[in-house]
């Protein structure tokens, strides 16, 4: 898996390709909640079912996507790199985006016209503490892999309070986060 | 704008879109920016791209919406291509696995911190901050500790509480 192997299209015909696209269309429009909740049924289609990318390659992927900048959703973008290289991207991430996109501009511009109807004030106040509950779960969540460790703890913590009193730059932060990491602390 | 919003996302790109948006930029107020949150996250799709979509298309129509999309992908694309490139070697050395480890835990800690700014939206709840702080507690106990299926928890906990919304709401108008 190297070098300029990796810009062909791994032997797939245009027609893997749509298929490609189609299965991530589908996924696109039930991934309520963002696009690594349905990460299983990807690993099965594309591990399981079609074979074009190994279990390790499958996990590495979603490990180096979230360990990178930028949105996770770019994990995607890697098992399109991994099944059919540049094509595959574009065919999984124009799978994932587009349905959800063109519905997500729908609902915005729907939801601006009607912003002051009944409905719509009452899914806000409704949703608003929701969406806080669901943001400190995202947090819960991430420092999982890290939790038994009373230095992570201590980043964790000493992160949320000087993030949030302060106005300190978050790539400092990074920076001191990845320089404990280095040491062996986390 | 998103570029550089999605360049310093390690780990997540909200906590970065929150500060950039709502604290140097002020383009939008801590309320409106839980809002579309709030929006983002019921529709499909992943959530920072939905509300790049919607807030570039309310401020500077679809072209904005399209910017907006492109700025938080191309560049990060790019770069996840080429860690992948990688991997192999970079994947065996302890020291680089510990800070991404480190950068891990300051990225939770970034979106806690997140959501404790967001907070004081809370104090304006057509509900009143206590009950709209319980049904913030419900949900992370669902999602987070009891890991609850995200839609459950949305149609569940989040019904209830829209119900509750409409309901005060009514009696708030008729008065």
């Amino acid at each position: 898996m190297s070098g300029w192997a990796m810009l062909g299209m791994h032997g797939l015909g245009w027609l893997d390709l749509a298929q490609l696209c189609g299965h991530f269309m589908l996924l696109s429009l039930l991934a309520v909640g963002g696009a690594i909740t349905t990460a299983p049924d990807m690993q099965r289609y594309l591990v399981q079912q079609r074979g074009w990318m190994t279990a390790d390659d499958f996990t590495a992927a979603v490990a180096i996507a979230q360990s990178a900048p930028g949105p996770n959703i770019l994990f995607v973008a890697l098992m399109g790199w991994q099944a059919a290289g540049l094509a595959g991207v574009v065919a999984t991430m124009t799978g994932i985006m587009l349905p959800s996109s063109i519905i997500a501009l729908s609902v915005g511009r729907y939801g601006r016209r009607r912003a002051q109807s009944l409905p719509m004030r009452a899914f806000t106040g409704g949703m608003v503490p929701i969406t806080l509950g669901l943001l400190v779960s995202t947090g819960w969540l991430l420092a999982a892999p890290m939790r038994e460790h009373a230095m992570a703890w201590v980043l964790v913590l000493g992160t949320a309070v000087v993030a949030a009193r302060t106005r300190i730059s978050l790539l400092w932060m990074m920076g001191v986060g990845a320089a404990v990491g280095a040491m062996g602390w986390v | 704008m998103f570029q550089r919003l999605a360049l310093q996302g390690f780990g997540g790109v909200l906590p970065v879109a929150h500060k950039e948006l709502v604290e140097r930029e002020q383009w939008l107020s801590g309320e409106e920016f839980v809002e579309l949150l709030a929006l983002s996250q019921v529709l499909p799709g992943p959530n920072i791209v939905n509300l790049a979509l919607i807030f570039g298309d309310r401020h500077f129509g679809w072209r904005g919406a399209l910017a907006g999309v492109a700025g938080l992908l191309t560049v990060p694309l790019l770069i996840v291509l080429v860690l992948a490139a990688m991997y192999r070697q970079f994947a065996a050395q302890p020291q680089v696995t510990g800070a991404l480890r480190g950068m891990g835990a300051v990225a939770a800690g970034l979106v806690v911190s997140t959501a404790i700014k967001l907070s004081a939206t809370l104090k304006n709840s057509v509900m009143g901050v206590g009950l709209a702080a319980a049904f913030g507690l419900a949900t992370f106990v669902a999602v987070g500790l009891l890991r609850w299926p995200l839609v459950w928890a949305v149609l569940g906990i989040g019904g209830v509480s829209m119900a509750i919304a409409w309901w005060r709401l009514t009696r708030a108008s008729r008065s």
